[in-house]
């Protein structure tokens, strides 16, 4: 460590902290949205977006503090990871949420998947009575 | 089970990133590291055999980088507009759920695409059909007709996008010609 910080330490320095107040600020965010949220699909907006900026900043901070190429790759790794995963989590929840109807329909200007998921039920509710029928009665 | 053999053309970008992860998480990126590495990598790809994704044969870096940047403006602006909506409207927020016909069938552009939708402002993706490649999106703060164009054009925007960086030369051609007409 340097007794006397040069300028390059000092903007590094400056610059991390920026990132690590801004990406604390979007974990608050993704926090108040999950809080503020009417319903489980704008739940997910909030647990998706601002939560991958703040990583993404606050890994940021973490490789400028450390000052060695060799984090870089992890860091990077780390974050592509959550990039690549976090929709994935948010679409399963998101389509098993619709599914069970964990939404609120009055607050949905259009909803073009009803009528499609309306006329899948139908077609299993056909099959499955169907089946019954071919089980015979008792 | 039967088992049909890719050329390691094909199977290169995988064994690439593997060994890139192999190395990031040793955190040592000397030869002989990325050698046993590389030689772990092929034996996962061989063990743990998957699909292989279909790639479009083609790669724009010229095009990625800046698409790269704007993604990036992208996920800041979307995370700023998501905590102003938290803030100014929470529980008020209307939404509206979207049905959006792609161009392109591959397996990779709908994933590609659903996932770049996902992570820019206002839209999540609820459900996918692979049969027609239709993406339900869901999106936040959707209040009027209008936003629902808006949202249907970033959708087309997105994969549009993605098609000039990496689609098929077919899914290029006929980019261009709808652009052009």
């Amino acid at each position: 460590m340097n007794p006397e910080p040069s300028a390059v330490d000092t903007i590094v320095d400056a610059v991390s902290a920026v990132f690590m107040v801004v990406g604390a600020l979007m974990s608050l965010g993704a926090a108040i949205g999950l809080l503020r949220f009417p319903d489980l699909m704008s739940r997910m907006h909030a647990a998706t977006k601002p939560q991958v900026l703040g990583l993404f900043l606050l890994l940021a901070s973490v490789g400028l503090q450390l000052r060695t190429w060799w984090v870089w790759p992890v860091l990077f790794v780390a974050w592509i990871f959550q990039v690549l995963t976090v929709p994935v989590s948010a679409h399963m929840v998101g389509r098993a949420g619709y599914r069970t109807k964990h939404l609120h329909k009055e607050l949905l200007t259009t909803d073009e998947l009803e009528a499609v998921v309306l006329k899948a039920a139908d077609k299993k509710a056909a099959a499955k009575r169907a089946a019954d029928e071919d089980d015979g009665p008792a | 089970m039967n088992r049909r053999r890719i050329s390691i053309r094909q199977e290169l970008p995988l064994l690439v990133w593997l060994v890139f992860v192999w190395g990031a998480l040793w955190q040592d990126f000397s030869p002989g590291n990325l050698l046993f590495g590389a030689l772990i990598a092929v034996v996962v790809a061989r063990l743990f055999y998957l699909p292989p994704v279909e790639l479009g044969g083609r790669f724009s870096i010229v095009r990625a980088v800046p698409f790269a940047i704007v993604f990036l403006g992208k996920v800041v602006a979307a995370s700023f507009q998501v905590l102003f909506l938290a803030l100014a409207r929470g529980p008020k927020v209307t939404n509206a759920v979207v049905a959006v016909q792609l161009r392109s069938h591959s397996d990779l552009m709908v994933t590609a695409t659903g996932h770049v939708l996902s992570l820019i402002p206002g839209s999540l993706v609820v459900e996918v059909d692979r049969s027609t490649s239709t993406l339900y999106v869901h999106g936040l703060n959707v209040r009027s007709g209008e936003d629902i164009a808006n949202l249907r054009k970033e959708v087309r925007d997105a994969e549009a996008a993605l098609i000039r960086i990496m689609g098929t030369r077919e899914e290029l051609a006929a980019l261009k010609e709808e652009v052009g007409a």
